[in-house]
C-alpha cells in the first residue's frame, strides 16, 4: 500500500489528461509526465541517501512531484512552512536529516552549513523530472511506512511532527474519493498552503479522481476569481477568511456572475466559518454546492462533512434546530466514528458539550518520537470541544483549551462570538477568558467594526444579554482594527488572550 | 499461497487483472481471477484462459469484498476475469458518493 499506487492508476487510466498547472507560471504536467517524473526523481532521492524529502516552497509543480517521488523512494515527505524564519526552519531541518531539500531559488544556498542537507531548486527539480532516464518500476508496499511528516504549528513549545502512514492516507482516499470520478475537463483550484494537511489531501484526492489541479501559490481574491474563469474551475477548497474576501471582491467589483457559473462546488474548512459569510456566499452563488469539511492533520484530513443538501435544507428551514446546522460541520464520513466525551472520559448525551474523539482507519494520532496518543481502542482525542445533535450533526465549540471557566461555569467563546457577529456594526469578534480576581476567569472581547460603522460597548452588551445569560456578557472590551489570524484562517486566540489579558490587568 | 497482507499486489494468470489487498483475515486464502489462482505481481505469468463461469470482469478503482466482508481488494488494473474465493465470486463494494471536500 503506497500513495504512489494512486498516481500509477491515474496515469494508466488517463495518461494525457492535465494533472497539475502552476497558476503563476502556467506550466503544466500531464498524469503520465507526473508519474514518470516522480519515478525519475524517486531514483534521485534514493541515490542521495536522504532519509527525508523536504519541500520548502510555495505550491508549484515540484509539490506533487516531490510528494510522489518520496513515496516512490520509500522515504517520508516533509513539507515545511516557508513563512517561518531561517532560524526556525534550520531547527526543523535538523530533525529530518539527512534531507533532500527542494526549495525556491532564493533559498537553495541558504542551508549549506548543514552537512546533511542536499539542496536543489524547485525549477531544477521539476526540469530534471522531465529529462528522461531510468525510471523506478517498483516502490515499497508496506502500509506501515511513513508517507508524510507534518509539523504542527506548535502554539505551545516545540512543533510536533505528526506521522501519516501510507495506510492512513490511502484508506482516506479509497473511502472518500471515487476513482476516475472527475469528468474530463474538471478542474480544482488549490490555494491552501502545501504544508497544510488540506494541501496534501487536495493533491491525492484530485489525482485519484483524475481531476486537473490548478495551483494558486499566494491567495488573493482577484487572482483566485481570474483563475476560476481562465481554467473553468469546477471545484475549490478555501478557508473561511478566503471565502469572506472572495465574496467581498465579487460583490464589490461587479464581476459577472455568469463567468463564475463553472464553479459547481466550493468546499471550506480549516477554521470557524462565520454564519454571515456562508449565508452571503450562498446567496451570491445559489447554484454552487457548498460543503463544510472538518478534519485535522492527525486524522489525514476530513472526518466530517456538511454537504450541499444539508446547506440548502438549513438555509431554507424555519425550524431553528435545522437552521443552526448551517454552522455545523455535518456528519462523520463513512468508516469514521465520532464521539463526545466529558472530562472524565464518559460519553455525553445529544447537544451536550465535551471533547471530540475520532476513530477510523485514516486516524493516525501519532507523533514522531512520542508514540500514539490514541487510546487502547484507537480513539484520538482532538482537543476540540464540540457537541452532536440528535441527528448526528457535529458542532465545533472551539478548542477544549479555549473554554472560559467563569465562577465554575463553562462558557464557549464561539457561542458568544456567533451572537455578536449578527450585530449590524460588527465585522469580526474574538471572545476569550482573561484572569479575573472575583470569577477566576472573566469574559473579554476584541471587536472589529465594519468600515464606517460603530456601536457603543453598552449596546453590544445589551445585545448579548437579549439572547444569552448575563454570565456570558463580556465585561472587558477593546476595539481593534483587525484580529490576528494565521495563514490558514485560524484565529490566533493565544495572541488575543495575551493582549486582552494584559490590557484588562492594567485597568 | 502464503497469508495475504495489506498492500500485497496480486496478478491474474489468465487476464490483465491486478489487485491490491486492502484488508485480509489471517490464515491462508487463495483468491482466483477468471477461475485461476492469482500470483504475486513479481512472478505472475499467463498460463491459460478465463473460465467462462468467472468472466464477469473487474474494473479499475473498484473495491471487491467477500460475503462476510473480511477480505477487501482494490482493482488496480482491469481484467476480463472475475475474482473469487473458494469458487464464490467477490462482490463489488459500493463507494458512497461524497461531496468533494479538498
Amino acid at each position: 500500500m503506497n500513495v504512489m499506487m494512486l498516481l500509477e492508476m491515474a496515469a494508466s487510466a488517463f495518461p494525457d489528461r492535465p494533472a497539475f498547472t502552476d497558476g503563476s507560471s502556467g506550466q503544466s504536467l500531464t498524469y503520465q509526465q507526473l508519474f514518470d517524473g516522480a519515478r525519475l526523481q524517486g531514483r534521485q532521492l534514493l541515490a542521495s541517501q536522504a532519509s527525508r524529502a523536504v519541500k520548502l516552497d510555495v505550491s508549484n509543480l515540484g509539490t506533487p512531484l516531490c510528494l510522489f517521488a518520496s513515496a516512490c523512494a520509500g522515504i517520508p515527505y516533509v513539507p515545511l512552512n516557508y513563512r517561518l524564519t531561517d532560524a526556525e526552519i534550520g531547527k526543523l531541518l535538523e530533525r529530518v536529516t539527512p534531507a533532500y531539500l527542494v526549495t525556491d531559488a532564493a533559498r537553495v544556498n541558504g542551508f549549506s552549513e548543514h552537512a546533511e542537507v542536499t539542496s536543489q531548486s524547485s525549477p531544477e527539480f521539476v526540469a530534471q523530472s522531465q529529462s528522461g532516464g531510468d525510471l523506478l518500476t517498483e516502490w515499497p508496499m508496506d502500509p506501515e511506512e511513513i508517507a508524510v511528516l507534518l509539523f504542527t504549528s506548535g502554539t505551545t513549545g516545540e512543533p510536533k511532527a505528526a506521522m501519516l502512514r501510507h495506510k492512513h492516507l490511502v484508506s482516506y482516499i479509497l473511502s472518500s474519493v471515487e476513482f476516475a470520478g472527475a469528468p474530463e475537463g474538471d478542474a480544482a483550484l488549490v490555494c491552501v498552503p502545501p504544508y497544510h494537511i488540506a494541501g496534501i489531501a487536495a493533491i491525492m484526492s484530485s489525482v485519484y479522481a483524475g481531476r486537473h489541479v490548478v495551483q494558486l501559490p499566494n491567495f488573493d481574491a482577484e487572482t483566485w476569481v481570474d483563475l476560476v474563469v481562465q481554467h473553468k474551475v469546477s471545484t475549490a477548497f478555501v478557508v473561511p477568511t478566503m471565502l469572506a474576501r472572495i465574496v467581498e471582491h465579487v460583490a464589490a467589483s461587479g464581476r459577472s456572475l455568469a463567468d463564475l457559473s463553472c464553479l459547481s462546488s466550493l468546499a471550506y474548512g480549516g477554521g470557524k466559518m462565520p454564519l454571515a459569510v456562508i449565508q452571503k456566499a450562498m446567496r451570491l452563488f445559489p447554484d454552487t454546492d457548498f460543503s463544510n469539511a472538518y478534519g485535522l492533520t492527525e486524522t489525514s484530513s476530513t472526518v466530517a462533512v456538511l454537504g450541499p443538501d444539508a446547506h440548502r435544507a438549513a438555509a431554507a428551514s424555519q425550524d431553528p434546530d435545522v437552521q443552526r446546522r448551517l454552522v455545523s460541520v455535518g456528519q462523520a464520513l463513512p468508516g469514521v466514528e465520532i464521539e463526545i466525551r466529558d472530562e472524565d472520559g464518559n460519553l455525553v448525551g445529544a447537544d451536550e458539550r465535551g471533547e471530540i474523539y475520532v476513530r477510523g482507519e485514516q486516524v493516525s494520532g501519532e507523533y514522531e518520537g512520542r508514540g500514539p496518543v490514541t487510546d487502547s481502542e484507537g480513539w484520538f482525542p482532538t482537543r476540540d470541544a464540540g457537541s452532536i445533535d440528535s441527528q448526528g450533526y457535529l458542532f465545533l465549540l472551539g478548542r477544549a483549551d479555549d473554554i472560559i471557566v467563569r465562577g465554575g461555569e463553562n462558557l464557549s467563546p464561539g457561542e458568544i462570538e456567533d451572537v455578536l457577529l449578527t450585530h449590524a456594526a460588527v465585522a469580526d469578534v474574538a471572545v476569550v477568558g482573561v484572569p479575573d480576581e472575583q470569577w477566576g476567569e472573566g469574559v473579554a472581547a476584541a471587536v472589529v467594526f465594519k468600515v464606517g460603522q460603530q456601536a457603543e460597548i453598552s449596546a453590544l452588551q445589551d445585545y448579548v444579554k437579549e439572547t444569552m445569560r448575563s454570565s456570558r456578557v463580556p465585561q472587558f472590551w477593546e476595539v481593534w482594527p483587525e484580529l490576528p489570524y494565521n495563514e490558514t484562517g485560524k484565529l490566533l486566540r493565544r495572541i488575543v488572550r495575551e493582549r486582552l489579558g494584559a490590557a484588562a490587568a492594567e485597568q | 499461497m502464503p497469508e495475504l497482507k495489506t498492500g500485497d499486489r496480486l496478478k491474474s494468470t489468465v487476464c490483465d487483472g491486478e489487485v491490491m489487498v486492502v484488508s485480509a483475515p489471517s490464515g491462508d486464502i487463495e483468491i482466483t481471477c477468471g477461475g485461476a489462482p492469482m500470483a504475486s505481481a513479481a512472478d505472475a505469468a499467463k498460463t491459460g484462459d478465463v473460465d467462462p463461469g468467472h468472466a464477469v470482469g473487474i474494473v479499475m478503482g473498484k473495491r471487491y469484498i467477500d460475503a462476510d466482508e473480511t477480505l477487501e481488494v482494490l482493482c488496480v488494473k482491469a481484467g476480463a476475469g472475475g475474482l473469487a474465493i473458494g469458487g464464490h465470486l467477490l462482490l463489488q463494494k459500493d463507494t458512497k458518493q461524497l461531496p468533494k471536500t479538498d
